[in-house]
């Protein structure tokens, strides 16, 4: 609890306070901390706990059941593949994994300087313009294995400028 | 209650409504092999699938551990198809379970293993990848192997009805879910109490106490002058793992037993309950008459409760006897008056006690007081050295303890063993004291609004003071948070870690219907009773009932300690707390 | 905002905005209404920017009191997207894009000219079709139903949604006992559109008449891969679905209700949560509901990526703050549902169907359909298949006419192999099942089932045990882990069809795959993995010579399994321009010795046709889908 700053404990009393008069707020508070600080550490977590009186473990137990929520920051720019079905039957998983290769990490993963988490998606929605790859909430349609390497260098270039 | 007509298997019946299939399968004579039900037989989570039976007219089969019974329902127990679903369900787990039998810590406790035996599972059937799988072997007390766990859940629950913590909980989902304190830590990286209750409930191999048998034979080994004590649960249920019907008396044939292992003396720690009670009853005292520090005074004999208080309630440690627990007392007092008695150097010495409790592995390491105790082992390790030894318990005559300098216990000294024994034990003592009058019987009675906690009040020279008892800490927690508030109307108060108290504790043998087909199908609700009553009739059967009253005692105080509280006994017999003890310390 | 507290307010209010929306569909000449598609799929196309866009030009020509703009719930249309469509002509333009704007305001809202250019072209007579309901696509569906104000309504407006008939389904039930209500939708035929299929009158007949707590949930973790219908309706009328809920409240006696949505639709949750905040401030959602004694409110819950959470005990763990992990039945939520009270839990579609079913009576709705299943049924139609989108169509229609007439056939000629219904629970059916005509019965019938309406047409082009793998990874992925034969046993099944895909199968694995299929079907404690084999058996069952193929003779017949396939270049077709080996991200192109041809045949002088090293190759296919003449071929 000593690593978190005292800023960070008085947003999430907030937080918390937000849903004091809900019946079982659990997963709201995740939600909105998850949408502040894009992860929820177990400090966070251990912090929710006191505040709520629900035990840690079954926070965690939470936190790691649903795929909305992580445990470690996500890279500044998140490329979620859709990986529904209407994008799969047309290739999605190639794409896929060519950003896989590119980047040099498996799905779920961050690379090191903290630009790119890649993040397999199910269903975005998008399936008329499948296969579809949403960054940071862009679509982009119909996402070929060769559009994978001018894609990433997009927002390289957009880093270096 | 109501009756309701059912078949099982073509045969008629009547049972209760309002039980389970499984229940009723098993009132009428019929087994159906599970693993996730537990709790009096019945389970919330339905998830391990074997208790599966056909329902005519229910879509599918069902699982028997929560389906209901209602009139006129017709179970099939054995049909083809349940046999066959019961049969994959097992091998389905056992396809995701670490097999290795042999150097399995549950052998021949499992249940597990006893399921696959009765659903004819066949070998190595539906094998493939294994869930990725943690051993934590960091906790003094608890150890924990996710390649064995099934994930029923049982200790999850166990741990949150107990004491309301919840350590253990599911994480992650699908084939990577698994039971583990938060961030899948080591137990000894998590505020767990190290109780043992888990160990009790779990199926398999999954939970287990960092065993010291071998610690014990190294002592052996090295010519050391070992010497063994025993708690006093420990005789009230030690029987049992020699097949012994719960709720026998296990005093002498034990006795004789660790004769036999060895051991250069034999004690009991109910020495060291009457030295408790005489330097609990003393600070008691104190606390009343010169107001040495707050009351109420709470007892400190459990290292679980220790344990939850140095986590969860800090600020109440002011308020817990700095009394050590009695089989450290005994330590103590082994290496420095015993020893000095018998010319003996405490180098040389090496102590070894037999606890009905994981969280006392934990206790003897505390770094406040190092020294005092060597090894202990649970009652179930006891058993394990017992047969090992080839000695059979059946053919042992009954023995007494050694009487040599801590020979004598007062019948005060072996209720210990249960929820509210402590508390007597001491206001016995307190009440002569203060009176100079013996003490007649006390009346507990349930506290009104407050489940699992009792009190009792009584008249000392015209002043009433209240006491309570309660044990689990989901029960504590409602006293403890009085004294925070400080609405706390009681001047001592008695706090266990496990329900029941040390009788129940998870160093204990084994309750589990599946290896107790002759047992009543109650057993999981009396046996704590059976047990406790054990250790009261022993009370009654004692002739000394006081600890003042024990003569070894009397001896230990004017031969070497002087007094209750003198410098040299809080130098033995005292300890502190650590108030700043980190729930989730930085990695 | 003006009140609604009584029925006569609320009829006052429907007859004026009832008009106001007439006047924009019949606009008096010199008026023009424009109304742009808002759903998920436009909006990723920029349709916001068309509309701020169409504001603008609006105001700057001074026409604010002549021509309006706003934007309105989803077409259905999605691969035509995003959609601009004219009033009173009802001119529809399709794949409109940002720069396309000034045009059509110029030519088509100032002048009354149709912008032909971006008219639909129909693929087969290659005309231009200007009116959204002469389009084939659109020529079977009614889209009065589920997705009742649909591609017309302002989804942000709730006086769009009064005038469009909103609440006139609840007045009626106001003026009806709660056991009317149910007999009513009993008697309508609607079973629930959530999967299985239920009788929803008969669910919500199960809810006791006890003076404790009731909960209605609505279910909108819609988690079914390639499945958008929930999202949809909520995000083109959400007062549909929030009538609904008050209307199944009212029957069940409760005073709050649960919207259950997924966090990865903020469009739908903006809506509903803006409907709701309006709905309770002019007094329809509150106390004293129309002047009578019913009072509700309405809550939202954020699912958190969790399929299993569509299962209606999972989802009432998530509602409780807990792990979405399913609970055994019985008790039944019915019984003992949300916080231990009775809870009746309604999938979307099926509450978007509630208030028609109440406001033109039970025997409208029983009309349509077929004896098995009344009413309509939205599918998302996706995959291998022209028209991409969104249908409602009558129960009844068939496969056939869902695949080839609503849906334009199969792209590039290629052969239809099978249709997914049913998602991840479902199964496939093949050319032979194409006459069925949809119902929750006959699907089921014939090895697959209704399931929440996800429809993916497959082609020639991809392999039935990759399907079937790419569904047990996923429900792997989603197996909450709480009962051992779906968390063990779905894991099992993936490594089988890994290891077929791998080309390492043997034939006894399908042997096995079939036992475990069998096992998982009867052993699991919920629904999910009741039917997780379903992919699995339905794809054995229809194609056993692929997998025989697979396991057999080690070869992929559509070429996707990586390790059974390799990329050809063919030398008579290879022009030798190089770019696939520029491509290739391992360098395992390279010239041959054969000499390239040049596209009429004649031989490319100097060029040589390249060659692919299968050893080197990974299999990316960088190198196919770069070549711009069709050299490259998987065999």
């Amino acid at each position: 609890m000593a690593k978190l700053q005292p800023q960070a404990v008085k947003q999430i009393t907030e937080i918390v306070e937000r849903y004091k008069d809900e019946p079982t707020p659990t997963m709201m508070i995740l939600e909105d901390i998850q949408k502040e600080y894009g992860y929820i550490p177990l400090e966070v977590q251990e912090l929710v706990s006191e505040l709520t009186g629900v035990p840690v473990s079954d926070i965690y137990g939470v936190v790691t059941f649903y795929s909305f929520f992580s445990m470690v920051p996500k890279g500044k720019y998140v490329i979620g593949v859709c990986l529904g079905t209407a994008c799969y039957v047309k290739g999605s998983q190639l794409v896929c994994d060519k950003f896989g290769e590119l980047l040099g990490i498996k799905p779920g993963e961050t690379t090191p300087d903290g630009l790119f988490t890649l993040d397999l998606l199910r269903c975005i929605g998008a399936c008329a313009v499948a296969p579809a790859v949403s960054i940071n909430g862009k679509v982009y349609p119909q996402v070929k294995v060769d559009n994978v390497k001018n894609i990433i260098e997009e927002y390289r270039a957009r880093e270096a400028n | 209650m109501s009756l309701v007509n059912i078949k099982i298997n073509g045969q008629p019946y009547q049972v209760e409504s309002g039980l389970t299939v499984l229940e009723a399968a098993r009132k009428c004579g019929y087994v159906v092999p599970s693993l996730c039900a537990f709790n009096h037989g019945k389970c919330s989570l339905a998830s391990c699938r074997v208790c599966l039976v056909e329902v005519v007219g229910a879509r599918g089969l069902v699982a028997s551990c929560v389906y209901p019974v209602n009139e006129g329902m017709e179970i099939i127990t054995n049909s083809q198809k349940a046999v066959e679903a019961r049969r994959a369900s097992v091998e389905l787990i056992l396809s995701n379970h670490q097999k290795n039998c042999l150097q399995c810590p549950k052998q021949g406790k499992c249940e597990l293993l006893e399921v696959a035996n009765i659903v004819g599972a066949r070998d190595q059937k539906f094998m493939g990848e294994q869930s990725p799988a943690t051993v934590d072997e960091l906790a003094p007390g608890l150890m924990r192997n996710t390649a064995k766990c099934i994930l029923c859940g049982r200790c999850i629950e166990r741990c949150k009805e107990a004491h309301g913590i919840s350590i253990l909980g599911f994480e992650n989902r699908g084939f990577k879910a698994i039971v583990a304190p938060a961030q899948n830590r080591s137990f000894a990286e998590s505020p767990c109490l190290q109780c043992g209750q888990c160990v009790n409930v779990c199926p398999t191999g999954a939970l287990y106490e960092n065993e010291e048998i071998a610690k014990v034979d190294a002592a052996f080994k090295a010519g050391k002058k070992v010497i063994v004590q025993t708690a006093p649960a420990v005789r009230a249920a030690i029987a049992e793992e020699f097949g012994e019907p719960i709720g026998t008396t296990g005093t002498g044939k034990m006795v004789a037993a660790l004769r036999r292992l060895g051991f250069y003396r034999v004690f009991d720690t109910n020495f060291g309950a009457d030295l408790t009670i005489m330097e609990e009853a003393h600070e008691l005292m104190d606390r009343i008459t010169k107001k040495t520090a707050p009351l109420p005074q709470i007892t400190s004999c459990s290292p679980g409760w220790i344990n939850y208080l140095e986590y969860f309630y800090p600020e109440v440690i002011p308020n817990v006897s700095s009394c050590k627990s009695p089989h450290m007392m005994v330590g103590a007092i082994v290496k420095s008056y015993f020893a000095k008695k018998h010319e003996l150097d405490p180098k040389d010495i090496f102590v070894v006690s037999v606890m009905p409790c994981t969280a006392k592995k934990y206790e003897r390491q505390r770094k406040e007081m190092p020294n005092d105790v060597d090894a202990v082992l649970t009652t179930r390790e006891l058993a394990k050295m017992i047969k090992r030894a080839g000695i059979v318990w059946n053919k042992l005559p009954d023995e007494e303890f050694d009487n040599d300098l801590l020979g004598e216990y007062s019948g005060a000294g072996v209720i210990f063993g249960v929820t509210g024994g402590v508390m007597e034990a001491a206001l016995r003592t307190a009440y002569f004291w203060l009176t100079g009058k013996e003490y007649k019987e006390i009346n507990f009675t349930a506290v009104r609004g407050l489940e699992g906690v009792k009190e009792a009040a009584l008249n000392i020279n015209g002043t009433e003071i209240k006491v309570a008892v309660t044990s689990g800490m989901a029960n504590a927690k409602k006293l403890l948070d009085q004294i925070k508030d400080g609405t706390s109307p009681y001047t001592f108060i008695e706090v266990m870690c496990c329900p029941g108290g040390c009788i129940n504790g998870g160093g204990q043998p084994f309750v589990k219907p599946i290896f107790l087909p002759n047992e009543d199908d109650d057993i999981l609700e009396t046996y704590r009773a059976k047990r406790a009553s054990v250790l009261y009739s022993e009370d009654e059967r004692l002739v000394i009932r006081q600890s003042h009253n024990n003569k070894d005692i009397q001896k230990l105080y004017a031969d070497f300690l002087g007094e209750p509280g003198s410098e040299l006994a809080e130098e033995l017999l005292h300890t502190s707390y650590n108030a700043k003890r980190e729930k989730f310390p930085v990695k | 905002m003006e009140q609604i507290k009584t029925e006569k307010e609320l009829q006052a209010r429907f007859e004026k905005c009832g008009a106001c929306l007439q006047k924009k569909f019949h606009c008096e000449p010199g008026h023009k209404a424009i109304v742009v598609c808002g759903g998920t799929g436009c909006l990723s196309a920029d349709s916001q920017v068309i509309i701020d866009k169409f504001k603008e030009l609006i105001k700057a020509n001074g026409l604010e009191d002549k021509v309006t703009a706003n934007i309105v719930g989803c077409f259905g249309f999605c691969s035509q997207g995003p959609f601009v469509k004219v009033f009173p002509e009802e001119t529809l333009y399709v794949k409109v894009k940002v720069s396309d704007v000034e045009e059509l305001f110029e030519k088509d809202i100032k002048n009354n000219e149709v912008v032909e250019r971006l008219l639909f072209v129909d693929p087969q007579t290659k005309q231009h079709v200007q009116k959204q309901h002469e389009i084939n696509f659109y020529k079977l569906q009614r889209r009065d139903i589920a997705l009742h104000g649909n591609g017309e309504i302002n989804p942000e407006d709730i006086n769009e949604a009064i005038g469009n008939g909103a609440f006139q389904g609840l007045n009626r039930a106001l003026h009806m006992t709660r056991e009317e209500v149910i007999d009513e939708v009993l008697k309508s035929g609607l079973r629930g559109r959530g999967g299985a299929g239920f009788p929803t009158g008969r669910k919500w007949s199960f809810v006791p008449k006890t003076d404790e707590p009731k909960y209605m949930i609505c279910n909108g973790d819609e988690g079914d891969p390639g499945a958008f219908m929930d999202r949809s309706i909520i995000e083109g009328n959400p007062c549909a679905v929030i009538e609904g809920m008050m209307i199944a409240g009212y029957a069940i006696g409760a005073q709050n209700g649960y919207f259950y949505v997924r966090a990865e639709y903020p469009i739908a949750v903006k809506r509903l949560a803006k409907a709701i905040k309006e709905l309770e401030e002019i007094g329809i959602l509150g106390d004293h509901i129309l002047g009578t004694d019913f009072s509700f409110r309405c809550h939202i819950r954020l699912g958190a990526g969790a399929f299993v959470c569509g299962e209606e005990t999972a989802l009432i763990n998530s509602i409780e703050g807990k792990r979405g992990m399913p609970r055994p039945r019985p008790p039944f939520p019915a019984v003992k549902g949300l916080w231990g009270h009775p809870s009746v839990v309604n999938n979307v579609e099926t509450l978007a169907c509630v208030p028609y079913i109440l406001r033109e009576g039970w025997e409208k709705f029983a009309a349509i359909g077929t004896a098995d299943t009344k009413g309509t049924k939205v599918f998302a139609l996706g995959g291998k298949v022209n028209n991409v989108g969104l249908v409602e169509v009558p129960m009844g229609t068939t496969l056939r006419q869902l695949i080839y007439d609503i849906g334009g056939g199969i792209p590039g000629g290629k052969k239809f192999k099978a249709i997914q219904t049913g998602g991840p629970s479902g199964g496939c059916l093949t050319e032979k099942d194409l006459d069925t005509p949809i119902d929750f019965g006959s699907l089921v019938a014939a090895g697959s089932m209704m399931g929440s309406g996800g429809a993916i047409v497959m082609d020639e082009d991809n392999c039935m045990v990759d399907v079937a793998k790419f569904y047990m990874t996923f429900i792997c992925d989603e197996s909450c882990g709480k009962c051992s034969p779906c968390r063990i046993g779905t894991k099992r099944c993936l490594d089988i069809l890994t290891k077929i895909c791998d080309g390492k199968g043997e034939p006894q694995d399908l042997e096995d795959l079939k036992e475990l299929s069998n096992v998982i079907r009867n052993n699991s404690l919920c629904a999910l993995g009741q039917t997780a084999t379903n992919p699995i058996l339905s794809t054995l069952k229809a194609f056993p010579e692929e997998y025989e193929a697979h396991v057999k003779d080690h070869k992929c017949p559509a070429h996707v399994c990586k390790n059974m396939m390799e990329y050809y270049i063919l030398p008579n077709k290879c022009i030798g321009c190089g770019l696939c080996m520029r491509n290739c991200p391992v360098g395992a192109i390279a010239p041959g010795t054969e000499p390239a041809h040049l596209p009429n045949g004649n031989v490319n002088p100097g060029k040589f046709a390249h060659v692919i090293d299968p050893k080197k190759c990974v299999k990316c296919g960088s190198c196919l889908s770069g070549c711009r003449i069709g050299a490259i071929t998987k065999r």
